[in-house]
């Protein structure tokens, strides 16, 4: 992309002055090389976001940043319903609080390395994965609406999990204001027996060592320390989430119209916060929350199981529970006075910093945890947020590390067979359904986690504190 | 040129994270018959899907473009719940309305190991259009 568009703020923050349609300037958070790299895609997008009615501040992209629908990949944008703010189908994405959870082990390298295999066979077994799995619960009409409701609390009720999860989950396990009578019969049908299940694509559970500690002092409090195991899950709210963003999308498409709001591009669709169709996605959309929050506190169940089939009498805590596609009701302040405000993070990680009111007690001084996966094989990060990244970013942060490269050049360049035997030669297992699904995943397929999270850390939007590296890998 | 030359056929094209998906035939409903192949061959090899299954779909909009958008995830949707994979289709449409019939058989993940599966359609490049040629191209982006 051609940096010259770009006013540049400081080392890492790169504005569009606010010109034609826009309300607000947009701010790419990146570094000049990445920015050089970024997909000129990146540019049309934010600057269309920062058209839309009722944005606040300016439209943000994360240094992750790619082309996406509407809103890039890596946006994030404030709307203010007393201003005529917007609610965004495109804004939240097809897979409604897709995110990331990490659970301890309390082993170490040492006492994982002789049992790799078996439990990589394990995991397999029994977390279901990939296109054509299928969960072992059946919902019903009482359950759905209890799952719809409930997210991962009802999860727990379920048996699926141990009270002491849910302070370790944004929302604390359940998202309020969820109304299922908006969630149509198509988006439950989808749904009703791909609960505990990964998905597809980029979705995986990976158990990962702890190869190296940023901030002692925060790892400590998260319990992390050098040659940790820990397991981490990156899935979303599964067939429910995807038809209730293809219904809205089409919906809030054709009625922009009847709004009077001009989409610059239909991907944008959207509907005042305050009126009917806003509220029913609000409504709807929140419901898929909580059906993400329970097929990660299920598949979070399945885990403990398949670990403690190796290890028997093994616990699993939760370090935290993230998601990255969402519109949240949000206090945050502006101009120095407290608004209510609706944040849409599209591949964007909520990362609320020390002293956050909305945290529990055990990250009140460090911050929240922000979860960052990275691509099969290559390094994940666990970050915490800053105070700063209030005022530079309604406190968020990245959410992986963005493609480089289409499926369809990958699948040329590399072979997933060949890949999975590369992989397994660095001491890296790899379980999947499909190796064609490997080599679409290639890691380097991906940009470069590591330069994206230096950026998120020197922006101040969250501040490094562990690397993960990639131990197994059940991809979905 | 006689766009009756034209052989259907799809095609696949590059979106940064997901996949764009094309069809290009004579008819307009030959193309929407091959942009469904083309959608199909995002998660496996057509050739080795078998067409032991027929499945009736019906959607109706205002304009292609819209039409194209319900048939993908009318698609979507059946692959989903019923576990199919499609493997050819046969298309109609008047004013507006669309009925088909689209021919596969049930996901088997050892025969067919499906790469990956769609979440749905998108606005993104969502395109129907007729060339100078007289061919017709229907085409979008589908999110995996």
């Amino acid at each position: 992309m051609d940096t010259s568009q770009f006013v540049q703020r400081d080392e890492t923050c790169w504005e569009i002055p606010a010109k034609g349609n826009m309300r607000v300037p947009a701010i790419i958070y990146t570094d000049a090389q990445l920015l050089q790299d970024m997909d000129q895609k990146v540019y049309e997008q934010i600057t269309n976001v920062a058209t839309l009615p009722g944005i606040v501040e300016a439209a943000y992209a994360m240094p992750d940043a790619h082309w996406g629908y509407g809103f890039p990949i890596g946006g994030v944008a404030a709307f203010d319903p007393e201003q005529g703010g917007v609610v965004s189908a495109g804004g939240v994405g097809f897979d409604i609080s897709c995110g990331v959870r990490t659970l301890h082990t309390g082993l170490n390298m040492a006492e994982l390395q002789p049992h790799k295999q078996v439990l990589a066979d394990e995991l397999y077994r029994t977390v279901p994965a990939g296109v054509g799995s299928r969960g072992r619960i059946h919902l019903n009409h009482d359950s759905m609406h209890g799952m719809l409701t409930g997210g991962a609390q009802w999860a727990l009720e379920q048996g699926y999990g141990e009270d002491q999860d849910m302070e370790r989950i944004e929302e604390h396990g359940c998202m309020a204001g969820a109304e299922p009578k908006y969630v149509s019969s198509r988006a439950r049908e989808r749904q009703k027996d791909e609960m505990g299940t990964l998905g597809s694509g980029n979705h995986y559970l990976e158990v990962q060592r702890v190869a190296e500690i940023f901030d002692q002092t925060v790892a400590r409090s998260f319990g992390l320390q050098v040659d940790d195991v820990v397991i981490s899950i990156h899935c979303g709210s599964r067939g429910l989430g995807h038809q209730i963003g293809t219904e809205f999308l089409k919906e809030m498409a054709m009625s922009a119209a009847q709004y009077q709001i001009v989409l610059p591009d239909r991907e944008l669709a959207c509907a005042p916060l305050t009126s009917p169709l806003g509220k029913q996605y609000l409504g709807a959309m929140r419901a898929g929350i909580n059906c993400a929050l329970a097929n990660r506190q299920i598949i979070t169940h399945l885990t403990r199981q398949a670990v403690a089939a190796v290890f028997p009498g093994i616990h699993l805590g939760l370090l935290y529970d993230v998601s990255h596609n969402t519109c949240k009701l949000e206090q945050h302040t502006i101009d120095g006075r407290k608004k209510a405000l609706y944040i849409h993070r599209k591949g964007a990680t909520r990362a609320f910093g020390p002293g956050h009111p909305d945290l529990p007690p055990v990250f009140k001084e460090t911050g929240q945890p922000v979860l960052i996966g990275g691509s099969m094989g290559t390094s994940s990060y666990v970050l915490c947020g800053t105070r700063e990244s209030e005022q530079r970013s309604f406190s968020s942060a990245c959410h992986g590390a963005g493609r480089a490269m289409s499926r369809s050049k990958a699948t040329k360049q590399w072979q997933g067979g060949k890949l999975v035997e590369e992989l397994a030669a660095q001491g890296i297992i790899i379980r999947s359904l499909s190796m064609r699904g490997v080599a679409e995943e290639a890691p380097l397929a991906y940009k470069d986690v590591s330069a994206v999270v230096d950026i998120a850390d020197r922006a101040g939007l969250a501040r490094k504190v562990a690397r993960l590296e990639p131990v197994i890998c059940i991809k979905g | 040129m006689n766009n009756k030359a034209i052989t259907p056929h799809w095609e696949h094209f590059e979106h940064a994270a997901d996949i764009g998906i094309r069809g290009i035939a004579p008819t307009l409903e030959q193309a929407f018959e091959q942009i469904a192949v083309a959608m199909t061959a995002v998660v496996t090899n057509p050739d080795q899907v078998s067409a032991s299954k027929a499945v009736s779909i019906r959607c109706e909009a205002t304009d292609n473009e819209l039409l194209l958008l319900d048939w993908i995830n009318e698609l979507v949707y059946e692959m989903a719940v019923h576990g199919l994979l499609f493997k050819h289709y046969q298309v109609a449409i008047h004013d507006g309305i669309l009925s088909a019939t689209a021919f596969g058989e049930a996901v088997d993940r050892q025969k067919h190991q499906p790469a990956v599966e769609i979440k749905g359609a998108t606005f993104t490049e969502l395109r129907v259009y007729q060339q100078a040629d007289g061919s017709w191209v229907a085409q979008c982006i589908v999110d995996v």
